[in-house]
């Protein structure tokens, strides 16, 4: 094979501390190196024609890049090499970028090092074989996994373009975060009118099916054709009949049940329906507080119900939806601020999360809109904001911003203005961050207009004196120490990763940050990717996101699915393992570790045999270091091509 | 208890002056539950604020000198009743883990310092050791209508990762000995606050502004009586008590405790054993209502 290198300079980046061109005057020695050069940017227009060029001219065989990480390139470059005629399997690519250069300083260690990785990627060439990928059909059917605003987002763009859609949400109704809010910013308007009915569309497209109050169990397969498992959790009302009349709600007598979608203000009664907005608007009981479950007695719903619908020997109940992507829209959690001990750890009742005060807010909430201390239900003079309570801040492991709190704090001040115009508003800040549209705007006008007192610095303790709070604190810009007397403390409580995100991430074998966030495929240019083919995100799930950014996603998720469905059939990635059926003896062994259920057994002339499911197997290898006889093989990586890239760095 | 207790004892300076009724009613407490303390011999000085204020090594030194005796009596915790000398001993044994300032330090000693003791606070046994449920077992005169608020000063558990003790915003160890010996416990929101520590010298309107506050929010819940674990709070509390009200126009009568002396009286020891009478805010009457309270019980 005649074989010619290419080593970038990537700018900067590799020549300043690489020898491009002595890592290509190197390449010149060795075996079947026909042609190498240093080219500036490689990945360029001009440095991919000179690739085109010099193949033409030197009737090259294969092409080995010496740069950045292939998970950057290789993709570029295979394209590259095809343009020319060859196969896109005849291409190689040693990373001197990220492996070399940017790791070490020492310009003679660094350019023996690239000569040793263009040389192992050489003699790996040499033993590739074109490979080509097959094609296979696809579901058009998309999963779309969170009712958030994201989520129906997603699901209405993909609905509205013609596909069948599957949404699963595991609260017992759509709309997520958004749904409790009173009001949205800048605009201050109605948070359930722009909402809701978008969550009504969910409710009645022809193309959704939703299962509210349901898990993913199991996801198998592969872009195109996922299986999906999902969990109905036992709601212990036929949904189909309910009518969501609310009777049952009325007369339950069980009134301790714990009150998610209000955040803990007030409790429900044990049966119940989220909130009267709620989608699907059906009533599901909470076994924890049901005293026909707990203690055999009442059943008052069932002898209430007018269509029957209540089932207390109701079970969890599983289907299975077929997809061919799969939208991950799974949001936030609030941070548990109990940890911060300066602020009473959960002690005093008139310390509450700004969710909790959005509730409160809320016309449909639990004290119907008005403010009431949770302690004695008075109305509040002084309240005091505090911001970056679980952002920004090391010492409980959450150094990130979570880019919304500055403005819902400007919003709930402008809002407590609206409801008590005798109260006073005081806001405890790090920074202002207000980058968005009208954002900075609205920031001013709760500070010029509405009289907000914004105070810039950390509190450092609240207490009890007499039935009012006492919150001290620092002002940074003063250099002095505040104390304000307050009626109601509401913290601006930071975003974290959902509770079981990292499960799900598993199940979706996607990967997750530090913080339980999802990966993206690329912070810049695959926003709304993921590294594992068919699974997209939108929203919260990727990092704390507003609603307007969480909304772009969902549509952004919901173009890249269109833009997948738009063909009947995939390429499937010819890179997987391939059994020699002379070899395999039918141990079986790579049957029992293939994690993706990838491998099956067949018959051959009698006798068992491996067999490998193209679609299925994702190129991890794990079969061929399992196989005792050497009889499955990775494609372009078989022990070959690995041993003799091992030669190549171990001559001596 | 299956074990018997055994500690080096390191007093500390205020116990031979102002915090004598501290050290007395330590010991009595301990020995009436059989924990053994055993002096540490030719202590010395921890340092306290002076020193560390100059230099580190030279505070190191000074208590690096005293983990050392510890050491060499083959016991492996000592306990110390004040506050200040713990955050002293820990800090020397926390720095010294650096080699460099380590090697600083042993320059400045007769002999390399071995600092592998640990320091724990006679708050910090009872409580973590001794065990409060124990405690209560052993009340023969409980505390009966005493209303008290526990105030743990600003260095008793911080910084968190040295002292290793309790909540760091919302510490419960009195609190808890309190309840067990039947004194009613008032929730005191400024338990961890400064009392104005050292400046009731440099700057004495200082002390007057923090500690008068702490009196005033101690009377204002209700408190009959505030009880610390520390020599200086104690001090600046209890001494300048009069100082304050005159400088704040209050007409505070607060007694301050140290919890060893209720701990002491619910466990029956005699007053004088407890040094109750070097108070200088006298506790007659409150302790009168407790007996008059058990009286009553009792008819």
């Amino acid at each position: 094979m005649k074989i010619g290198v290419f080593v970038c300079h990537c700018g900067s980046n590799i020549e300043a501390t690489v020898d491009t061109a002595a890592v290509a005057a190197a390449s010149r020695e060795f075996p079947d190196v026909v042609f190498a050069t240093d080219t500036m940017y490689t990945c360029s227009e001009p440095g991919q024609d000179e690739i085109v060029a010099a193949i033409k001219e030197h009737n090259l065989g294969g092409v080995v890049v010496a740069s950045c990480t292939p998970r950057m390139h290789e993709q570029t470059f295979r394209r590259t090499v095809e343009r020319a005629g060859l196969n896109r399997y005849l291409f190689e690519m040693a990373n001197i970028r990220e492996h070399v250069s940017w790791i070490g300083k020492d310009r003679e260690s660094n350019t023996n090092k690239s000569v040793d990785l263009v040389r192992m990627a050489t003699e790996k060439l040499m033993r590739n074989r074109p490979l080509y990928s097959k094609k296979f059909d696809i579901n058009k059917r998309v999963l779309v996994i969170g009712g958030g605003v994201a989520g129906i987002q997603a699901a209405l763009d993909c609905a509205d373009g013609g596909l069948e859609v599957v949404m699963v949400e595991k609260a017992p109704t759509i709309g997520g975060k958004m749904a409790k809010l009173d009001k949205t910013f800048p605009t201050v308007d109605c948070s359930s009118c722009i909402l809701g009915p978008r969550m009504v569309d969910v409710a009645q497209h022809p193309n959704i099916t939703l299962y509210a109050y349901s898990e993913i169990e199991e996801i198998n397969g592969y872009v195109g054709n996922f299986e999906i498992k999902v969990k109905k959790k036992a709601t212990y009302v036929d949904w189909d009949s309910c009518t969501g009349c609310g009777i049952c709600m009325e007369k339950c007598p069980s009134k301790k049940a714990t009150d998610t979608f209000n955040e803990g203000i007030g409790k429900t009664t044990a049966i119940n329906i989220p909130f009267p907005q709620a989608i699907p608007k059906k009533a599901k009981i909470d076994p924890d507080f049901c005293t026909k479950i707990q203690k055999g007695k009442c059943g008052v719903c069932a002898k209430l119900c007018p269509s029957g619908c209540i089932n207390y020997e109701m079970q969890d109940e599983f289907v299975t939806e077929k997809v061919g992507a799969i939208v991950t829209a799974t949001g936030f959690d609030l941070f548990d601020w109990s940890i911060y001990g300066e602020y009473g750890a959960g002690r005093y009742p008139d310390v509450i999360t700004s969710l909790q005060y959005e509730r409160m807010l809320s016309a449909s909430g639990p004290t119907g809109g008005h403010i009431k201390r949770p302690s004695d239900g008075k109305e509040p003079k002084n309240v005091v904001f505090i911001q970056c309570v679980g952002s920004r801040d090391k010492s409980v492991g959450r150094p990130y911003c979570s880019g919304f709190c500055c403005m819902y704090t400007a919003k709930q001040a402008i809002l407590t203005k609206d409801h008590l115009p005798d109260s006073q508003s005081y806001v405890f800040y790090m920074d202002i961050r207000a980058i968005g549209k009208l954002y900075d705007e609205f920031t001013r006008r709760a500070m010029e207009e509405y009289d907000t007192k914004y105070i810039r610095g950390r509190v450092s303790m609240i207490y009890p004196q007499g039935d009012r709070l006492l919150v001290r604190g620092a002002d940074t810009l003063m250099g002095a120490q505040v104390e304000v007397d307050a009626d109601l403390v509401v913290l601006a409580v930071g975003a974290e990763a959902a509770a079981g995100a990292g499960e799900l991430a598993e199940k979706l074998r996607i990967s997750y940050d530090s913080y339980g966030f999802y990966m993206e495929g690329h912070p810049k240019l695959k926003p709304v990717e993921t590294n594992t083919a068919g699974v997209y995100l939108a929203g919260a799930c990727q990092g704390p996101k507003d609603i307007p950014s969480s909304v772009g996603q969902g549509s952004a998720a919901a173009a890249k699915v269109l833009g997948l469905f738009s063909k009947d059939q995939l390429e499937s990635d010819p890179q997987v393992s391939v059994v020699d059926i002379k070899r395999c003896i039918g141990c079986g062994k790579c049957i029992q570790t293939c994690p993706f259920g990838a491998i099956k057994e067949m018959e051959f002339r009698g006798m068992a045999k491996a067999d490998v499911i193209e679609t299925i197997c994702q190129g991890c290898g794990i079969c061929t270091s399992t196989c005792p006889q050497g009889a499955v093989q990775l494609q372009h990586f078989t022990d070959n091509q690995i041993l003799s890239e091992v030669n190549a760095l171990c001559r001596f | 208890m299956n074990k018997p207790l055994n500690y080096a004892y390191y007093p500390g300076c205020s116990s031979t002056g102002t915090s004598l009724e501290y050290d007395m009613s330590s010991r009595a407490v301990c020995a009436a539950l059989d924990i053994n303390l055993t002096d540490v011999p030719d202590w010395s000085c921890c340092g306290s604020t002076p020193a560390h204020t100059v230099d580190h090594s030279l505070s190191s030194a000074l208590s690096a000198r005293n983990l050392d005796q510890v050491a060499s009596m083959g016991l492996d915790s000592c306990v110390s009743p004040c506050p200040s000398c713990l955050a002293n001993l820990k800090t020397a044994k926390h720095r010294m883990e650096d080699a460099g300032f380590r090697d600083k330090v042993n320059n400045l000693l007769d002999k390399p310092a071995d600092t592998r003791v640990e320091t724990k606070s006679v708050l910090q046994i009872l409580v973590e050791d001794y065990g409060i449920e124990n405690i209560r077992k052993k009340v023969v005169k409980p505390l009966t209508g005493l209303v008290v608020g526990a105030y743990y000063g600003c260095i008793l558990n911080r910084p968190a990762e040295l002292m290793q003790f309790d909540d760091l915003e919302h510490p419960m160890a009195m609190d808890n000995i309190m309840e067990a010996l039947g004194a009613t416990v008032v929730p005191f929101p400024l338990k961890v606050e400064c009392c104005g520590a050292s400046f009731g010298i440099p700057r004495k309107d200082v002390v007057m502004r923090l500690s008068g506050k702490l009196l005033d929010t101690a009377h204002g819940i209700g408190a009959m009586a505030l009880v610390t674990a520390c020599p200086l709070c104690q001090m600046n509390l209890d001494m300048r008590q009069n100082q304050i009200n005159k400088a704040n126009g209050s007409k505070h009568t607060m007694p301050i405790f140290y919890f060893t002396q209720l701990m002491g009286l619910a466990l029956g020891l005699p007053e004088k054993e407890l040094g109750i009478g070097k108070l200088c805010v006298s506790p007659r009457n409150v302790l009168d209502a407790i007996d008059a309270n058990l009286k009553e019980k009792a008819a």
